[in-house]
């Protein structure tokens, strides 16, 4: 009895939390106007909309624009900070950590308030350098928390021993650190794009109708006129994003053998 | 201290720097800047410093002295900087309205005057011998001002100074903050319900079952928020796939309201919160020795007895982690409520938001957004002391 009460409890919730996700993805390859079920007959058409339309062709080239330059600008911020970090060689290093984890706890539209009205007299509101370095403020948690944990993994002795073989700190630094960190630090850059490609609430605030991201025009095409394009474009994200979450998980994997 | 460890220690320093520096400026000093913008009103004390000075010595009642109306037209004369007028006349004419064409046709009139000093600013604007202009402009005149604060709480200063309620009419944002708890509660909840249970069957279960039933909690989580309330959105739309579902079975006659409205709302933000509640919640079960429960029922305790004495109590801590990370997430949340719930379901966030991107009212922006930035630092401090470890699941 209390069994089965645990299988039919277990798989709803599974279902409440997959079945959404899930049933989205069909109405992408609709041939109708509207995102409805049954679905009449099959067609590529919201997918041409997708790259031909200039308001998501555009929006898809700002995404990756943006996600790339904020990735790259977290990644080599974040990953410095990871390794200055390590060893707790620096005093307040916890409340450094802490500092670095903010960006993820501000709710998104009070940072985006602040970033809106100081961007606004730098000049940098509705520029590209402005978006990246607003975007790269989200994605910095998680390049730290990443290249941190990936760095804890480490085993001292394996350091040790490279110095006791008489290679000196830079060396071993780049040959032994650097390289057993770097799983960490490619996740660390997956996890980042994922942020900006998924972030909608900042950009609402800091870019102009140029900087046009995936997600921000995802939010306007639901608010005022839903099309299947949504949903062709939700397909888009969510394969993508497995994709990088897949390679994430990879390259955790891999990094196992150096946890002592 | 040994000179090695100096070296260490500046090294680290060199490599930490950057990322301090570049959250100091782009991340501090915004949230910096939105906070001043809540109390910062100098555009009429720094078109009006000669005013401001003069209006020192009067007493706000009834009509100030010569000295002040010289001052005024003085100010005005020298003006040079038209934007900083506009803005200045802007702030002013939202106190009383009027002031716009009362203030360019001073400044015209004093450019024009031979000895502003000694001029009478009545005899330019009947307006002038009304003590309410006056008493504006007085209000205006410091640099810092407690009004968007206080009218985030629904309060305002009378015309004696003190602090009063606002007229119910014109009072909305308590109502708003108690919807946003309301809701942030209610998405709590429903999160406990659901994620306390699962948590548990989770870490009760081994092998692909357990790794199915994470998996199925690891997902969303690494699906775009914005892809998920999509979903939502289209799945709980008049024509959509439940109310079509629930149609088929012939549960229901005609389509249910789940969009727009708040249960929509509290659907969809459990659906993205959830995640939140059953990872903390497992983390700290799977610690739990598995022979607990059978030793509590092999002396004597029912099932039911087992869970309150035993399994609840070791679970707690997880389950109070999570509730504070669900609240403390769920009260800042813009997309969902925004996408899927209708006008009284949104929260504070929509109206930071209308405040900023709507009316370029940032002062009343920060005001609020300083409250809700307060709410949720307090909330993170609560979680990172309970939690140990400031990270959030997930990252």
């Amino acid at each position: 009895m209390l069994r089965a009460l645990q299988i039919v409890f277990g798989s709803l919730v599974v279902a409440f939390l997959i079945l959404p996700i899930i049933a989205i993805l069909p109405l992408a390859f609709t041939s109708s106007v509207f995102l409805t079920y049954p679905i009449p007959s099959y067609s590529l058409r919201w997918f041409e909309e997708l790259v031909t339309a200039d308001v998501w062709r555009l929006s898809i080239i700002n995404s990756l624009i943006v996600g790339g330059g904020a990735t790259l600008l977290s990644t080599v911020l974040g990953t410095l900070a990871a390794l200055g970090l390590r060893g707790n060689a620096l005093p307040l290093a916890g409340l450094l950590r802490t500092l670095f984890l903010l960006p993820m706890v501000v709710p998104a539209v009070v940072l985006g308030v602040g970033m809106q009205i100081f961007l606004v007299r730098l000049g940098l509101a509705s520029t590209y350098p402005g978006v990246i370095i607003a975007h790269a403020v989200l994605c910095v948690p998680f390049v730290v928390v990443s290249v941190s944990a990936a760095l804890q993994g480490i085993d001292p002795a394996v350091e040790k021993a490279a110095m006791s073989l008489g290679a000196p700190p830079i060396t071993v630094f780049r040959r032994v650190t650097l390289p057993l960190a770097v799983p960490g630090v490619v996740s660390g850059a997956v996890f980042a794009f994922a942020t900006s490609l998924d972030e909608v609430v900042i950009t609402l605030f800091v870019a102009g109708p140029n900087q046009r991201t995936l997600a921000r025009q995802m939010f306007s095409s639901i608010r005022e006129n839903i099309s299947p394009t949504v949903a062709a474009a939700a397909l888009l994200l969510i394969v993508g994003t497995l994709c990088l979450a897949a390679l994430a998980a990879l390259l955790r994997r891999r990094e196992k053998p150096a946890v002592a | 201290m040994s000179r090695a460890s100096v070296r260490d220690r500046s090294r680290a320093f060199a490599l930490v720097a950057p990322l301090i520096l570049f959250l100091a400026l782009f991340f501090v000093w915004p949230l910096w800047t939105m906070v001043t913008a809540s109390v910062v009103d100098d555009a009429v004390t720094k078109v009006l410093p000669r005013t401001a000075a003069a209006m020192a010595d009067w007493d706000g009642s009834d009509l100030p002295p010569p000295a002040v109306h010289g001052a005024l037209a003085e100010d005005l004369r020298t003006v040079q900087d038209q934007q900083a007028l506009g803005e200045a006349v802007r702030r002013l004419n939202s106190a009383v309205s009027g002031f716009r064409t009362l203030l360019t046709r001073t400044v015209t009139a004093a450019r024009e005057a031979s000895d502003p000093a000694t001029l009478d600013l009545s005899t330019i604007d009947p307006r002038w011998s009304e003590p309410r202009f006056w008493r504006a402009i007085k209000e205006a005149v410091p640099p810092y001002t407690d009004r968007n604060l206080l009218a985030a709480l629904d309060l305002r200063r009378d015309a004696g100074g003190s602090i009063v309620a606002e007229e119910p009419g014109a009072a909305a944002n308590r109502i708003i903050m108690l919807r946003t708890f309301v809701i942030a509660g209610s998405v709590t909840l429903a999160c406990a319900a659901i994620g306390l249970p699962y948590a548990m069957l989770a870490a009760a279960a081994s092998g692909v079952m357990r790794a199915l039933l994470l998996l199925a909690v690891l997902l969303p989580l690494w699906t775009s928020l914005l892809v998920r309330t999509a979903a939502w959105f289209i799945l709980l739309q008049q024509e959509g796939l439940i109310n079509r579902a629930l149609a088929a079975l012939g549960l229901i006659d005609a389509p249910l309201p789940l969009i727009f409205n708040r249960l929509g709302v509290i659907i969809a933000m459990t659906h993205v919160l959830l995640p939140f509640m059953v990872l903390p919640i497992y983390s700290v079960l799977i610690a739990v020795p598995r022979n607990l429960m059978p030793a509590a029922a092999s002396l004597g305790a029912g099932p039911i007895r087992a869970f309150w004495r035993v399994l609840l109590p070791l679970a707690m801590p997880g389950l109070m982690s999570g509730c504070l990370l669900v609240f403390m997430v769920a009260i800042g949340y813009y997309i969902t409520p925004a996408l899927v719930g209708g006008a009284n379901d949104q929260m504070i966030s929509s109206v930071i938001a209308f405040y900023a991107l709507g009316t370029a009212n940032w002062g009343m922006a920060g005001a609020l957004g300083l409250i809700l930035l307060a709410v949720t630092l307090l909330l993170y401090l609560v979680y990172g002391r309970l939690s140990r470890s400031p990270q959030l699941p997930g990252a």
